[in-house]
């Protein structure tokens, strides 16, 4: 799987890219929690672009509320975005609906987190 | 092998209310609006078969108590949760005085699992032959426990049945008669063991109170190999996903979902949900058996896993 950042203002969007699942959790783990660590915090956000996801297994889905746990104790939040059908079905099956702000698209997810942050996204 | 379930709530046992039943009652009249039956076995065909299962069913009921059932004299049963009451009518019923050999075998000793033992008849029978088998140290000391002052006012020393208290070893088969049983370390706060039942080339899987969180594939095969091409696997599904994850995350139980998955993996036949939380009702229930179908659909392999969920009084053939 890929995973790609960009900062827009105090937010930061990580796509991800592939399957996360057992096979790949772990090295996903570690690298959203350096986001995390680095930009979750003090009203900081991370939009996790969802638009390339493929599959989400449980141990996924994991890494989601244990980065979640992490950004909330430092005063951050992480919101998700542009699920595909598949990934956001396992997100309904699952309740992860009911943790997560799911939104339909990145830019949504954005204005939710600053004007500041929309606004650097429109610009490009 | 059949399975029959005695009980298959979690943690404390549950009881529909009056409210409950009215509304049910209310609910099949209206949909019988402008029906008659002429008589009980009519309006019983009708119920059974055209009414929803939330309406004719519930999920009960009783703590964790699971027979096996096998051609042959002997009874086995996981638990002795509150399932064991009625499980002992039956016993009792069906020797007609003759004394039993009853095989128990305990997942753990937390209260859910041995609170039913001091209402199991049988264990009042002189002649009857009570095997308790576990893997814990406390296993006889909790049952005592238990049937003492302050707790109950019957004493051990009164039991009639001759009961013996048998230490198995993990993942060491063990043979019953026709019947091997393997014990396998599972997942939950003081330990608890699963039971894989194998006779005549089918097996059925008793797993309950573990907490699979599938993040070390070491971990995960190690319970997809016990689960391995089983025909039934009794599962704890207590919670949703999210749910298991985050607020009840280390309390030791697992979700429908992950049934599935370590199922999928272990190529198994047939996923029961089990061990349900007490505070979902009969709609949750379905809600999470039908989320966990659609689950298994939307990630099916070369295989498909039937899933079904535990009630009281259900029987299944493995």
């Amino acid at each position: 799987m890929n995973v790609s950042s960009r900062r827009f203002a105090n937010a930061v969007v990580l796509s991800v890219a592939g399957r996360l699942d057992q096979d790949t959790c772990e090295a996903f783990r570690a690298n959203l929690m350096t986001v995390v660590e680095d930009a979750a915090h003090d009203g900081g956000a991370i939009v996790l672009d969802l638009s390339n996801l493929e599959y989400v297994s449980s141990a996924g889905l994991r890494c989601f509320v244990v980065a979640s746990r992490q950004a909330k104790a430092q005063q951050g939040r992480i919101f998700v975005a542009a699920l595909q059908p598949m990934v956001g079905e396992i997100f309904k099956l699952s309740h992860f609906n009911l943790l997560f702000q799911v939104f339909p698209t990145i830019r949504d997810a954005l204005n939710t987190v600053s004007t500041e942050a929309v606004a650097a996204f429109e610009k490009g | 092998m059949r399975v029959r379930f005695w009980g298959t709530r979690g943690s404390i046992g549950v009881a529909l209310t009056s409210a409950d039943v009215r509304d049910r009652l209310a609910q099949a009249l209206l949909q019988a609006s402008g029906r008659t039956f002429e008589s009980y076995e009519e309006a019983h065909a009708y119920a059974t078969s055209e009414l929803d299962f939330s309406l004719t069913h519930t999920f009960g009921g009783h703590t964790p108590c699971v027979e096996i059932v096998v051609p042959g004299d002997d009874y086995y049963v996981c638990d002795m949760g509150s399932g064991a009451r009625p499980f002992g009518v039956h016993v009792l019923a069906k020797q007609a005085r003759k004394p039993a050999t009853v095989n128990i075998f305990q997942s753990h000793v937390h209260w859910d699992h041995i609170m039913g033992f001091p209402f199991f008849g049988p264990a009042y029978v002189p002649g009857t032959k009570l095997r308790i088998h576990g893997c814990h140290d406390v296993l006889e000391q909790a049952f005592r426990l238990q049937q003492s002052p302050p707790c109950f006012p019957v004493p051990w020393e009164q039991l009639g049945a001759s009961i013996e208290f048998v230490k198995l070893e993990v993942d060491k088969p063990f043979r019953v008669n026709d019947v091997t049983v393997t014990p396998h370390l599972q997942l939950h706060g003081g330990d608890s063991f699963g039971y894989r039942f194998e006779r005549e080339g089918k097996s059925v899987i008793y797993s309950t109170d573990s907490e699979h969180k599938l993040e070390n594939r070491a971990e995960a095969e190690g319970f997809a190999n016990f689960f391995r091409n089983a025909d039934v696997v009794i599962f704890d599904a207590m919670y949703a996903l999210a749910e298991a994850i985050s607020v009840k995350a280390d309390w030791g139980h697992s979700s429908n979902i992950v049934g599935v998955e370590l199922c999928q993996m272990a190529r198994a036949k047939h996923l029961v949900l089990f061990h349900h939380e007490p505070a979902n009702n009969d709609a949750t229930l379905e809600g999470l058996l039908r989320e966990a179908r659609r689950f298994e659909e939307l990630t099916r392999g070369d295989q498909p896993l039937k899933v079904s969920a535990a009630y009281d009084g259900l029987e299944i053939d493995a």
